[in-house]
């Protein structure tokens, strides 16, 4: 698969004319991947069009949930599949619209032809996607304790550990997901299909771990297997998409 | 060249199939527990191994595919992909049989092997519908090979992950091949060899099939003339078998057909 | 050495030929005209020699690299300018120009510069969306030359501008540019002026090829019917 990876070697250029600068200067992945996120960050803030839309969502769904199990307080395994439902199907919203930007204003050309390493992109979208949830938890978490009286308070850094993990592996596969997607005829239906089975250990991981901790006066980490799992699932996946992720950019 | 060993497959195919079952019918003995219905797992647990195996092919041909560019590497893992997705569904089936009758649900959450399985079929179940919306022959091709390679990697995943969170009420059925007795050890290999050979000819049936099918098309072009446009066909989800005309016309013309 | 060589180009969409027996060779510093009617195949060559697009079948060298394989020693040295002005419309002119030049490693100096030479500076902070089509046209037009390409590649590059907009940027990326360029056009008394070599398309073939001087306005309108 390396033939099919393109990647700079900036010393290897032989000049081919006689001028000054025979080769664009090869330009920095993390300089790539800044300019990319700056420029993801502020579309978003200009159109408002991805983390309103997943906060908003995951409230309403809270208020949902309060009469389809007619609770006004969950805990245990309820509060977490709660939680655990809605941020996910949040996430999807976000991200399916992660790639449309791009697609419907041209834009990713832009970036094919500039000098740069193509993986910029994928870290960059990665980390768009990830400060989206990181967002929508920051609504989600505290709206959930207060809308449906969960206690966790003693135990939010550990909380806070499983968000994390499980976000990673979101950002990791709905990247992959929405550039699946992007380019289909049935983009908004074919994301949450590829994104849920995919998903499922991440939910399994971040349940389980959540689980304990949303119980009062819990004592105790969470079970150490399940961020373990969650984490060994973020880095299978990040290494998958690194190596598919150029298959989906060339034509 | 994908007829070839077509008749030897399927005649060994349907050899291997009926001493199975006359194994299956007549020679392992009646489990103590489970009775007749038992001998369902002879037909289940090989489908599961097959389809699993299947998938992860599909991903390796998949590979393949994206290194060469030679869309055959693309064909035969959609059909791999295809087929297994099928046998997916019949292990589905015969689970819910078989928990039917030992347990007397049609679904039980707590055998991990079955729920794996129904994640793993709604995620290839989305690979036929992720194919027809791509038009682009090419990039469709380039697409699925990602989905296949990603979707292979998970499957491992997966099951692992379902494992580790279920609580099983009974022995693990799978696990406990190595403790079979004799006899059913020995009827359980000839069943899985038998239905991997009939997955194998299905597979061949289907490449045969298709790559005829458009050599077959290629040739009422050429018939009709060069320049003139493709009749319009119905859109599958199917891949072209061929990397394009050119290459295509060259191997119709060495059949002999004069242009 | 040429700037562009292409042999015997081809690349199919399915089974049918988007492009096929193309070959060409254009020098530095020259102008090569494509025309032919929409779906001729300019857009795909164009993209082609944009390495944006596999070949299929032949042999491409751009800047004397090969294109697929070599196709990163062609980023940031080639310029496109396409149908869609490849800029977010939410962000300003400004924005999207350092975007680019950042992805090119290109200083915020040359952006002030472009948007400067444009006449565009008064309106460079505001969105792209408020903005007519001559103006977004002008930004494309500076996204195409930010990073000083060696090779430009236009697709109707004159479409939306007024004869002021056309004189401030004939310096960029006309003929007295002195640059190598790639002129796709619908306008055969025009494009035959500016050109020095020139290719008609038909569907995918070549129909009309030769230096400008020989081949006459009536050949090339000919494609159209």
């Amino acid at each position: 698969m390396s033939a099919q990876r393109e990647s700079h070697a900036p010393g290897l250029a032989v000049p081919a004319l006689p001028v000054a600068e025979a080769q664009a200067p090869a330009v920095p992945l993390w300089t790539a991947v800044g300019a990319l996120l700056r420029k993801e960050l502020r579309v978003e803030l200009r159109t408002l069009e991805s983390v309103p839309g997943m906060s908003l969502f995951a409230l309403s769904t809270f208020v949902v949930f309060h009469f389809a199990l007619n609770r006004t307080s969950v805990e245990g395994d309820l509060a977490t599949g709660v939680l655990w439902v809605t941020l996910l199907f949040a996430a999807l919203l976000g991200v399916n619209r992660l790639f449309v930007a791009d697609a419907e204003e041209g834009g990713l050309d832009g970036f094919l032809m500039a000098p740069v390493d193509r993986t910029a992109l994928l870290v960059a979208k990665q980390l768009t996607l990830l400060c989206y949830l990181v967002v929508l938890e920051l609504v989600a978490v505290p709206a959930f304790a207060l809308l449906l009286s969960v206690p966790f308070a003693h135990a939010l850094p550990d909380l806070l550990l499983v968000l994390l993990l499980a976000d990673l592996g979101i950002a990791v596969v709905g990247t992959l997901v929405a550039a699946l997607a992007v380019q289909t005829r049935a983009r908004d239906l074919l994301g949450p299909l590829l994104g849920l089975p995919l998903l499922v250990p991440v939910v399994i991981g971040a349940a389980r771990a959540t689980s304990p901790l949303l119980v009062a006066g819990h004592s105790g980490g969470p079970g150490a297997r399940w961020l373990a799992m969650l984490a060994l699932y973020d880095l299978i996946f990040g290494l998958i998409a690194y190596a598919v992720f150029d298959f989906l950019l060339e034509d | 060249m994908y007829g070839r060993g077509l008749r030897a497959l399927s005649i060994s195919t349907v050899v291997a199939v009926a001493a199975a079952l006359t194994l299956v019918f007549f020679y392992a003995p009646l489990e103590a527990e489970q009775g007749f219905l038992q001998k369902i797992f002879y037909l289940h647990v090989p489908l599961a191994i097959i389809s699993l195996c299947g998938f992860v092919v599909g991903g390796v041909f998949a590979i393949a595919y994206l290194r060469t560019r030679d869309s055959r590497w693309d064909l035969r893992s959609y059909v791999t992909i295809h087929m297994s997705l099928i046998f997916a569904l019949a292990t589905l089936i015969t689970g819910s049989i078989w928990a039917k009758g030992s347990w007397g649900h049609w679904w039980v959450w707590s055998e991990p092997t079955l729920v794996s399985f129904l994640i793993v079929f709604l995620l290839y179940a989305t690979y036929q519908p992720l194919r027809f919306s791509i038009e682009d022959p090419e990039r469709q091709a380039r697409y699925a090979s990602v989905f296949a390679i990603t979707a292979g990697a998970f499957v491992p995943a997966n099951f692992i992950a379902v494992r580790l969170s279920t609580q099983y009420l009974h022995p693990r059925v799978l696990g406990s091949t190595s403790n079979l007795p004799g006899p059913m050890a020995l009827t359980f290999l000839v069943a899985l060899g038998a239905w991997t050979l009939l997955f194998v000819t299905l597979c061949k049936y289907e490449l045969t099939a298709k790559h005829a099918r458009f050599q077959l098309r290629a040739l009422r072009r050429r018939l009709a003339g060069e320049q003139s446009r493709p009749a319009p066909r119905r859109r599958s989800a199917a891949p072209e078998p061929g990397a394009g005309p050119a290459k295509l016309g060259a191997r119709v013309a060495g059949g002999g057909a004069s242009s | 050495m040429a700037a562009v060589e292409v042999e015997q180009l081809a690349r199919h969409y399915g089974e049918r030929e988007a492009l096929a027996g193309v070959s060409l060779s254009l020098a530095e510093g020259q102008t090569l005209a494509v025309l032919g009617p929409n779906g001729a195949g300019k857009t795909t060559l164009l993209r082609i020699l944009a390495s944006l697009l596999r070949p299929h079948a032949g042999d491409v060298r751009v800047l004397g690299e090969r294109l697929p394989e070599d196709s990163w020693r062609v980023r940031g040295r080639v310029g496109l300018l396409a149908h869609e002005p490849m800029l977010y419309r939410s962000l300003s002119a400004e924005e999207n120009l350092r975007f680019h030049a950042r992805l090119h490693g290109v200083g915020p100096e040359r952006v002030t510069e472009l948007l400067a030479a444009l006449s565009l500076s008064e309106r460079a902070r505001e969105p792209l969306r408020t903005y007519s089509r001559g103006m977004v046209q002008r930004v494309a037009i500076a996204r195409t030359v930010l990073h000083e390409p060696e090779l430009l590649l236009l697709d109707e590059p004159y479409a939306n501008l007024d004869p002021a907009a056309l004189e401030l940027v004939a310096p960029m990326i006309g003929a007295q540019s002195g640059r190598t360029r790639v002129l796709c056009s619908h306008d055969p008394a025009g494009a035959l002026a500016e050109a020095d070599v020139v290719l008609g398309l038909r569907g995918g073939l070549v129909a009309v090829q030769g230096a400008a001087a020989e081949v006459s306005v009536a050949e090339l309108e000919d494609l159209y019917r």
